[in-house]
């Protein structure tokens, strides 16, 4: 109890604003995410998409989720009642959780008061990042088994074996980044590539297999079998109905933003405006401004990340089983030991 | 079906998966296929079979006059009437002596053939370009003779050159 009261409870009442703001921020992006999912899926195929809720049927994202929570909530009798229930919490729980060390802006002044951008800068950052993104998996395998469906369950272990093999090549990716940057804070990280140039400059390698993992974790296109609609009816989530699936394809998206915002933040300078001092930006307009252009700038990466994200879905059909894991682990682990190896040689001749 | 094992550039994936990504971006900018269908509507064939209508002079007089030649063709046997004898004080009703108290249309027996319009001696009933409708009910499929007029060309001009279409002025061309 003393703890709490020495700690600064204005500084609580920020990080509580702030989460609250990031979350409902993400949601909302998830949301519009689905529609514009849709809309662009439309637009490959020569279609029009969602244009009948709303103007250009931008209520189409509302009126889905309506929809989701009117529908009959089925729990199955031979089913888990109770990890049937936490596989979509999981799910939900673990996409939000990335969300806290990602660094959205420098800081704003509010009431005379330094207000840092970041939920937590903690020096651990990238380890924090790995760390939630593997209890993902967590919410496919419980979710799948809970639901005794065979099926659900062959989809669930498909996910779990998918998601555990692509880690490694996105850890060891990320670990000829860490060499260079000697940080695994991310707001150290995004610092740096302020002063100099983007990460993707040195590393386009490292972000090439970064991103094909990353695609791999979220479960999309082409490494999608976890969802295997036409191999496995509906994959994990074929038991679920109501909300609870509702969180499940929820998450997915929230997945997509939180990773798009991680890939811009490590390789793409986070919230560094191309091209623009922003220091100097500060002193002349003030930090609350620099702040919103730099998160416009942070918005506008991911936007463009998602926007890949659901290009590539409409384009590119599934791997199948055998070459995925022959893609994950004959392919892009050697490929990202060597990009290792050679950031460490590189390093070391400019060193000396 | 031959196997060949794939070449370097093959087992790359990317030049493939890029080639694939430009091709479904330009389509994003193309013409799209969709009509928005209830605001828009395709144009009409000139010898498209619609809802049928019973037509009216241009005094707005029925022409039918329950001759049962159009239920005697119909391949279907949706048709069936009722004639009855027009009395003097109803000669602007019906323009001949004979007309149809009852005419009743099923429109799901209907096969749309047209053979009603081409047995007619009298030009009374015509298929018009109105189609899909839709109803919770059977019985309200069975269209009586308040569905089938057309509207009256004097009171009601409007609706009547609307429910005539532009059939006529394509036939004429």
């Amino acid at each position: 109890m003393t703890l709490l009261f020495t700690m600064d409870l204005l500084l609580v009442l920020e990080k509580f604003l702030l989460i609250g703001a990031v979350i409902s921020f993400a949601l909302v992006v998830a949301m519009y995410t689905t529609y514009a999912e849709r809309k662009i899926a439309a637009w490959m195929q020569d279609r029009r998409g969602p244009n009948r809720a709303g103007p250009l049927g931008l209520l189409q994202p509302v009126a889905d989720g309506v929809k989701l929570f009117f529908k009959e909530e089925i729990i199955p009798i031979a089913s888990n009642r109770f990890l049937f229930v936490l596989g979509p919490a999981l799910a939900m729980i673990t996409a939000m959780l990335t969300s806290a060390v990602i660094p959205w802006g420098e800081y704003i002044e509010v009431l005379g008061r330094k207000v840092n951008l970041q939920i937590a800068d903690v020096n651990i950052g990238i380890l924090y990042v790995f760390g939630v993104v593997s209890m993902g998996v967590y919410g496919i395998m419980i979710g799948g088994w809970a639901s005794n469906n065979k099926f659900s369950l062959l989809a669930a272990v498909r996910g779990a074996s998918q998601i555990i093999s692509y880690e490694l090549a996105m850890g060891l990716s990320l670990i000829s980044l860490l060499m260079m940057t000697g940080s695994l804070s991310l707001k150290t990280i995004v610092e740096q590539q302020m002063n100099g140039s983007w990460n993707i400059v040195y590393q386009p390698l490292g972000f090439l297999i970064f991103i094909i993992c990353v695609f791999a974790e979220c479960n999309r296109t082409p490494f999608d079998l976890p969802e295997a609609e036409n191999e496995l009816n509906f994959g994990y989530h074929q038991e679920y109905s109501s909300m609870k699936l509702g969180l499940y394809l929820f998450s997915e998206y929230v997945n997509m933003f939180i990773s798009s915002a991680v890939m811009a933040t490590l390789f793409f300078g986070g919230y560094d405006i191309p091209f623009v001092d922003e220091s100097a930006l500060a002193a002349s307009w003030g930090p609350n401004l620099t702040a919103l252009f730099c998160f416009m700038a942070l918005f506008a990466k991911v936007l463009f990340f998602l926007f890949v994200f659901i290009w590539v879905r409409w384009t590119i059909p599934r791997f199948r089983y055998d070459q995925l894991m022959d893609l994950g682990w004959k392919k892009l682990i050697p490929l990202a030991l060597a990009n290792m190896i050679i950031t460490a040689v590189v390093m070391l001749l400019i060193k000396n | 079906m031959e196997q060949k094992p794939m070449s370097f550039m093959e087992s790359l994936y990317l030049p493939a998966i890029f080639k694939g990504m430009a091709i479904t971006f330009k389509h994003m900018f193309r013409k799209k296929a969709t009509i928005n269908y209830p605001e828009e509507k395709r144009p009409f064939s000139p010898i498209f079979r619609g809802l049928h209508v019973l037509n009216r002079d241009e005094e707005g007089r029925e022409n039918c006059t329950a001759c049962g030649l159009c239920a005697v063709a119909c391949p279907a046997e949706a048709i069936t009437m009722e004639a009855a004898e027009r009395t003097p004080n109803e000669e602007h009703l019906y323009r001949e002596e004979k007309y149809a108290a009852k005419y009743e249309i099923n429109m799901l027996r209907c096969i749309f053939c047209g053979l009603c319009e081409e047995a007619c001696p009298k030009d009374a009933i015509y298929l018009s370009e109105t189609f899909a409708p839709s109803s919770f009910t059977r019985k309200s499929f069975i269209y009586s003779k308040d569905e089938l007029l057309i509207p009256h060309p004097v009171n009601e001009p409007e609706k009547f050159e609307a429910a005539k279409g532009a059939r006529e002025a394509r036939q004429k061309n």
